[in-house]
């Protein structure tokens, strides 16, 4: 049967419109801790225009973002306070890890600096570099936005399946909390 | 021009023992950790040292010719007079305990707490020695040489937090 459609009326899936809305207007939260959010603002700013991507509104709230892009290295008295923003921030979220320090530890592999946040929150993004050019951040940006163009359910679901819950990297060259005796 | 002939005769009294040197126009001395607070207070009153520009610490674990196994460092200087002082303490290991210079200098508080935090080194009198860069329940002294330059487990000692516990 077929059915008239009335002009300017075109017809989706609900999951397809609230990605389309989703991903057209996230809202950075910059952790921004070292040399890496230098290049996070040049990228808000007018030059890079990250407003081009629909996602030019920096908020310092928590509650008022669904993107932490964590730029620069985290240090262990930063990780609880990284780990706390997180769980503030509403669903549906997204985490872009920036650059190699947040990435891995970078060229900082010393006692006090978290060799990768994605050891401890979930990333879904990472962008290489020390530090990455605002082009490969928003490359990372447009990325994302496909990836939730592609997954994205209306209630989330995609956030449950077995590969988004489980650990980024393995722990195992690692002591483990709870396991191993670490303060001596 | 060294000050060194100003300054001996009045730290002479506390020690007489007392060694000091001339290293590229600077002038330093070695004062021992019991007699570190009337020599800091007659530097202070007597001598007009009255900015302590830093207190920091060296550890000299496995150095050649080394007699100590920490050396203390205390940069006074006399803001009247333009002189600079380098104050040397060597502590050994299980007496590394000075007394604070808090009361003489109140800038003496966060750098004490500092040495105390990266080194271990107690600061008697101190009013509130805590860590200052670290946790509180780091127990180590990380810029000791001893201790591992990547920790002994403490960054990889948290939560992971998964999707579901956000
Ligand atoms: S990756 Fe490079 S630029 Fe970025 S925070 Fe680390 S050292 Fe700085």
């Amino acid at each position: 049967m077929a059915l008239e459609l009335p002009e300017n009326v075109i017809v989706t899936q609900l999951d397809s419109l609230a990605n389309w809305c989703r991903k057209n207007s996230l809202w950075p939260m910059p952790f921004a801790t070292a040399c890496c959010g230098i290049e996070l603002m040049a990228t808000g700013a007018s030059r890079h225009d990250l407003a081009r991507f629909g996602a030019e509104v920096f908020r310092f709230s928590p509650r008022q973002c669904d993107l932490m892009i964590v730029a620069g290295r985290v240090v262990m008295k930063m990780l609880p306070v990284l780990q706390r923003i997180w769980q503030q921030m509403h669903e549906p979220k997204w985490c872009i890890s920036m650059g190699a320090c947040a990435s891995t530890g970078g060229v900082f592999d010393t006692y006090s600096v978290v060799q990768g946040i994605d050891r401890f929150i979930p990333v879904d993004m990472y962008v290489p570099g020390c530090p990455p050019r605002p082009e490969q951040l928003i490359q990372g940006i447009i990325d994302l936005q496909d990836k939730i163009q592609r997954e994205g359910t209306l209630e989330g679901s995609e956030f449950n399946t077995r590969h988004r819950q489980e650990r980024k990297r393995a722990l195992v060259e690692l002591p483990i909390l709870g396991q191993t005796p670490i303060f001596r | 021009m060294s000050n060194l002939h100003r300054i001996l005769p009045e730290l002479q009294k506390f020690d007489p023992a007392l060694r000091s040197d001339e290293f590229r126009g600077q002038d330093r001395v070695w004062l021992s950790a019991s007699t570190l607070g009337l020599s800091m207070q007659c530097l202070r009153d007597r001598l007009g040292f009255d900015l302590l520009v830093d207190v920091t610490c060296v550890d000299y674990l496995n150095y050649r010719n080394a007699s100590d196994r920490f050396g203390l460092v205390y940069l006074l200087a006399n803001t009247q007079s333009s002189q600079r002082l380098t104050v040397r303490v060597g502590l050994n290991e299980p007496e590394l305990s000075v007394p604070s210079v808090v009361s003489l200098w109140a800038g003496a508080d966060w750098m004490e707490r500092e040495v105390w935090d990266m080194f271990g080194i107690r600061f008697e009198g101190h009013p509130d020695l805590r860590r200052i860069l670290l946790p509180e329940e780091f127990s180590a002294h990380p810029l000791r040489k001893d201790y591992p330059l990547q920790g002994c487990g403490e960054r990889h000692n948290f939560p992971v937090l998964t999707r579901s516990q956000a």
